[in-house]
């Protein structure tokens, strides 16, 4: 858990550098933390993820598989088509404290949970 | 099998609502086979356009390529569905009641036929492109379930037509004279609902971020991801948890339909009559 904590710290440092350096709008430099997840073989990677409330949150998912893959979530209210061998970029306002359920729409076996706090 | 019919029939059930609404809200107008026909054709090779170059669309606009695209067919949709609203209402009336005007009926009819046409078009390209990608995705895995994926998809697919049939049919045990009221009052809540969804794509983009603060959550009530729920979403807009924005432009849009609609029905609807 403590390397997913420094994984999200790092991915928020590097978010926050990203932003500041590109010509972002304003209302897109809301620092959001950012989250990477991978997919292959039909898995997330990690399938359990955390991050802090009331901040807007940035998924990153890359899809290492042969075939396309819908990040969906009703929850979150995400649903995302990420081509094979892509990354798809998903947008998440700031959330409650909770546990978000993740999954795969074409793929039913692939799930994960995103834990805000 | 099953998982594949599930997710193919649960992206066609939309479309499947959208042009049994349409089917019967054209149903007096001559050639309207050919028309909505044409809609879903063009739908299904645009969809299969848009799943082969999903990679691509995604990478547009800073990753936002998706939601964009996705906001600016549903803002076509909209426009389309309110002037067909608008139109009808100017000089509907002759076409939808009596077939005395054939010939003015056929040019005029296939007016907001094609705009008609369009929404259907675009409700399949919306949902088509996710069943090509998840069908290719199929096809493309040498598995050994592979057929078994597609026959439970092909079965997804025929309940989706189903559920035109079924909305079609259901839609014409409304009486003749109740019809053309009912449509118009589908017609404008379903533009209405659109626009909201548009609204939700752009605010996923982080484009359109005044008033994004969600006013409810009614998803214990009834859940967006339910049968009932992703009715409702279809026909209405309904979203378990709308945003200030998604109200206003859902507000403005029933709005500016109605204010349109009285606003030309004043002027002399007499062209039909007087040329027929």
């Amino acid at each position: 858990m403590a390397t997913v904590h420094r994984m999200i710290r790092k991915a928020t440092l590097v978010a926050v550098c990203g932003m500041a350096m590109s010509a972002v709008s304003p209302s897109q430099a809301q620092q959001a933390s950012e989250i990477h997840l991978t997919y292959s073989k039909g898995q997330f990677q990690p399938t359990e993820v955390r991050a802090p409330a009331d901040k807007p949150i940035t998924f990153r998912v890359k899809n290492l598989d042969a075939k396309a893959m819908e990040f969906e979530s009703k929850s979150l209210r995400v649903e995302k088509v990420v081509a094979a061998n892509s990354e798809g970029i998903v947008n998440v306002r700031a959330l409650k404290p909770g546990r978000y359920e993740f999954y795969d729409d074409f793929n039913e076996k692939a799930r994960g949970a995103l834990t805000v706090q | 099998m099953l998982a594949a019919l599930i997710i193919v029939f649960r992206e066609v059930f939309e479309a499947g609502l959208i042009v049994g609404i349409v089917l019967a809200v054209t149903r007096a107008v001559p050639n309207r086979n050919r028309w909505i026909g044409g809609g879903v054709l063009g739908g299904v090779l645009a969809a299969c356009i848009v799943a082969a170059f999903t990679g691509a669309l995604s990478q547009l606009f800073a990753g936002m390529g998706q939601e964009l695209f996705n906001a600016a067919i549903l803002a076509i949709a909209v426009i389309m569905l309110t002037w067909h609203n608008v139109w009808m209402a100017h000089h509907g009336r002759q076409i939808a009641g009596e077939m005395r005007a054939m010939g003015q009926a056929v040019a005029d009819g296939s007016k907001p036929l094609l705009a008609l046409a369009v929404v259907v078009g675009v409700a399949v390209l919306r949902e088509g492109s996710e069943v090509a990608l998840f069908l290719y995705g199929v096809a493309a895995s040498d598995g050994g379930s592979a057929p078994n994926l597609a026959i439970g998809g092909l079965i997804g697919l025929a309940l989706g037509a189903g559920v035109c049939l079924l909305t079609y049919f259901g839609l014409m045990r409304i009486p003749q004279r109740a019809l053309f009221t009912t449509t118009t009052v589908l017609i404008t809540l379903l533009a209405a609902g659109m626009a909201a969804q548009a609204v939700a794509f752009l605010e996923r983009a982080n484009l359109l971020t005044p008033l994004d603060t969600v006013v409810w959550d009614s998803g214990w009530l009834l859940s967006e991801g339910s049968i009932a729920g992703r009715t409702l979403h279809t026909l209405i807009g309904y979203t378990d948890q709308p945003t200030q924005m998604q109200l206003v432009v859902y507000a403005t849009v029933l709005l500016a339909t109605f204010m349109l609609m009285r606003f030309t029905r004043s002027q002399p609807a007499t062209r039909g009559v007087a040329t027929g």
